[in-house]
């Protein structure tokens, strides 16, 4: 057990680990971002997996293309929002079952870009650190959230301005409504299924970006298992944060930690199985969804279509 | 309006002639479009062929050699529909009963793994008991093996009834989990990896001990094909699933759960207890896929060895996705599926990816979604229209 505690006291007081907790996390923080939104407006949206993949791929390609990260990232937004445009036309217009929608992108998804990746085959690197002045000389986290590629600073005013859009916005009270009792906001005027495909986009547009983020700003190298269950981790984040961005954000930060808590153990020489390792980060997102998901209130009519005269 | 009266407007509706003709039309329609939502599909895959440079019909020959027309191909293509065809009749019972199964890949890898596990214990010597008759063995292999996959989808299920964790992320994570679990016990001696003299080389190829010819699935050999008497058995699996879940009580039931839970309820369906019936029924045919693929010959020779299960799980979810819930049908999308896993193997010649053939089985799914998603949308405003021109 003593060995146990300096192990942790080690890990925790290495600034790699935070600087790696605070890279994956946010991943999984581009993905809540949308994720909140859809599944407040009532998707719980499982093509992320996907979504994310395409925007990495497409990244990779645009950056291959043009050599510029930003163009890369606008095509990696842009290839997420073209799934969320399948998943939404198919699940919110034809009222196809949501979650099988989201299965066959997925896979659809990683067929596609492990196709084409072998035909384009795009050479890609990571975009260079840069720091923010000041803010990085803070102890042990400075350097972890604000020394990294800059792609990954478009999460600082992506969480605002999402919390902005769904708690301070009239399209936002209408997502919320449509996600609590869409009979009633069909009844005062809602369109409840463009509401719920609106959300869809918007979760397309940020998991696409966080796609782009992973390749450009995190990996730098394409490969079609990069995302491996960081979608589906991204979705365990939002529920438990209990729907809410600060609690999602919370989650996200655990989550990463975890991922990166798993990587530096090895690294800095202590002794644990790898299986166990590389089962933690499901395990823990497993286990805090036990204790946590029947805590909250989940949006009322998750998961549930909506068809005008069916209740 | 009186009640007499809106019958007479139901009657006069029902028999009117220019109805009977949208009526026959509609039929036409139905077929009309399942047609050509899986031409579309086809059509598309065919163009992403030919844009990257291959060529669709080569492929398309391929794929047909590598599965049906070359010596010994159907007999394989035969072999491979079993899991796909299991693991897709499990999926069936967990969507009847309104459940989203994503994880039979874990369950199948879990599921072989505690098959192989019973098989090295009562098969051999150095087990705990006295040794087993062979097909006694296998027998007590594929009960393992389904009760090793019922355990694994138990977990998501307990958790979604106990604690309301939804069940379409925790199947999903499980399977990363399951592929760990059995990483592990492939490196312990007293799991199930075979005792080595402890030379380093020895880890890199990890293993089980193959399977001694007694235990394992009699072959039929037919023209030079051969394939698992496990063909047979499926098949008869798939006779009683289908009694089961459309001329029994219980099946009637469960499909009331998944259509709606509130009805069920009211009529005494208890939510709970007949989902965790069907998630781990489900679960247990995932299982038995694995234990089949072991004992089967056609998977891993006869061994356990890591990334054993090779996609067959998420390939049986997609033939179930396809199948919409029918079990009749899972049989032949089992087989399209699997002949075009064996084609795949003739696609190197051709100098297409044989991912292609994962890009093809996901644009099937998609595409036969839509036509009865639009055929529900016709008839909601159909009905609505008829509501409307009533009041």
């Amino acid at each position: 057990m003593g060995s146990f505690f300096t192990a942790m006291g080690d890990v925790l007081s290495n600034e790699v680990t935070f600087a790696g907790a605070v890279r994956f996390a946010a991943l999984l923080a581009f993905c809540a971002c949308g994720e909140t939104i859809a599944e407040r407006a009532g998707t719980l949206n499982i093509s992320v997996e996907g979504m994310i993949l395409g925007g990495a791929f497409a990244g990779a390609c645009g950056y291959h293309v043009t050599g510029s990260v930003s163009i890369g990232l606008v095509c990696a937004s842009a290839s997420g929002f073209l799934i969320a445009l399948i998943h939404a036309n198919l699940s919110h217009r034809l009222a196809a079952n949501t979650f099988v929608v989201g299965l066959a992108l997925n896979i659809l998804v990683l067929g596609m870009s492990a196709f084409l990746a072998n035909y384009v085959k795009p050479s890609t690197r990571a975009a260079h650190k840069f720091g923010i002045p000041v803010l990085d000389d803070i102890p042990l986290v400075g350097q972890a959230f604000f020394y990294q590629p800059w792609p990954l600073y478009l999460i600082y005013p992506l969480i605002p301005f999402s919390w902005w859009l769904l708690y301070r916005t009239r399209w936002g009270l209408e997502i919320r409504a449509v996600g609590e009792n869409p009979q009633s906001a069909d009844v005062s005027g809602i369109d409840v299924n463009k509401r719920r495909r609106q959300g869809v986009y918007l979760s397309g547009l940020t998991s696409g970006l966080g796609g782009g983020y992973l390749i450009l700003g995190q990996i730098g190298r394409f490969d079609d298992a990069m995302v491996g269950g960081q979608g589906f981790i991204a979705i365990a984040a939002v529920i438990f944060g209990g729907w809410t961005f600060r609690g999602a954000i919370a989650g996200c930060l655990l989550f990463g930690a975890v991922n990166s808590f798993r990587l530096s153990l090895p690294a800095l020489g202590h002794e644990a199985n790898p299986e166990f390792l590389s089962a933690l980060p499901f395990l823990v997102t497993i286990l805090t969804m036990m204790l946590f998901a029947h805590r909250t209130r989940q949006p009322t009519a998750l998961a549930q279509p909506f068809i005008r005269g069916l209740k | 309006m009186t009640i007499t009266n809106d019958l007479e407007v139901e009657e006069s509706r029902s028999v009117s002639p220019s109805d009977r003709q949208t009526l026959a039309s509609g039929a036409g329609f139905t077929v009309l479009l399942y047609f050509g939502c899986f031409f579309g599909a086809v059509t598309l895959s065919a163009a992403l062929v030919q844009a990257t440079g291959g060529s669709a019909t080569e492929v398309f020959g391929a794929l047909l050699d590598g599965s049906v027309r070359a010596r010994g191909r159907w007999g394989q293509t035969l072999g491979i529909s079993v899991p796909l065809i299991l693991v897709g009749l499990g999926t069936v019972f967990s969507g009847r009963a309104g459940l989203i199964n994503i994880g039979q890949e874990g369950q199948l890898y879990f599921g072989s793994a505690v098959a192989c596990y019973a098989a090295l214990r009562l098969g051999d010597s150095a087990g705990w008991t006295e040794v087993f008759p062979g097909p006694l063995v296998l027998i007590f292999c594929l009960v393992a093996g389904a009760l090793g996959g019922a355990f694994w989808a138990g977990i998501a299920g307990a958790l979604r009834y106990w604690r309301r964790v939804p069940e379409v992320l925790t199947t999903l994570l499980l399977v990363t989990v399951a592929a760990q679990v059995v990483g592990y016990g492939l490196r312990k001696d007293w799991l199930l990896a075979v005792p080595r003299d402890g030379s380093k080389a020895a880890w890199r190829n990890i293993s089980t001990a193959q399977l001694p010819p007694d235990q394992r699935m009699p072959r039929i050999e037919v023209f030079g094909n051969s394939f698992p008497i496990s063909v047979v058995i499926v098949l008869a699996i798939t006779a009683v699933v289908t009694v089961v879940l459309t001329r029994s009580v219980w099946g009637f039931r469960l499909r009331m759960l998944g259509l709606n839970s509130r009805t069920a309820h009211r009529a005494g369906v208890a939510e709970s207890r007949y989902g965790m019936v069907a998630i781990f029924i489900s679960g247990g045919f995932a299982g038995l896929a694995g234990a089949m693929m072991l004992t089967g010959g056609d998977f891993g020779n006869y061994h356990l060895t890591p990334g054993f299960s090779v996609n067959i799980g998420f390939d049986g979810l997609l033939v179930a996705l396809v199948a919409r819930q029918m079990p009749i049908v899972v049989v032949p999308t089992a087989l399209v599926f699997a002949g075009l896993r064996t084609g795949s193997g003739f696609l190197a010649a051709t100098g297409v990816e044989r991912e292609i053939t994962k890009i093809v089985q996901a644009m099937l799914v998609l595409a036969l979604l839509i036509p009865p998603a639009i055929l529900f949308v016709r008839d909601r405003r159909r009905a609505m229209t008829a509501t409307k021109s009533r009041t």
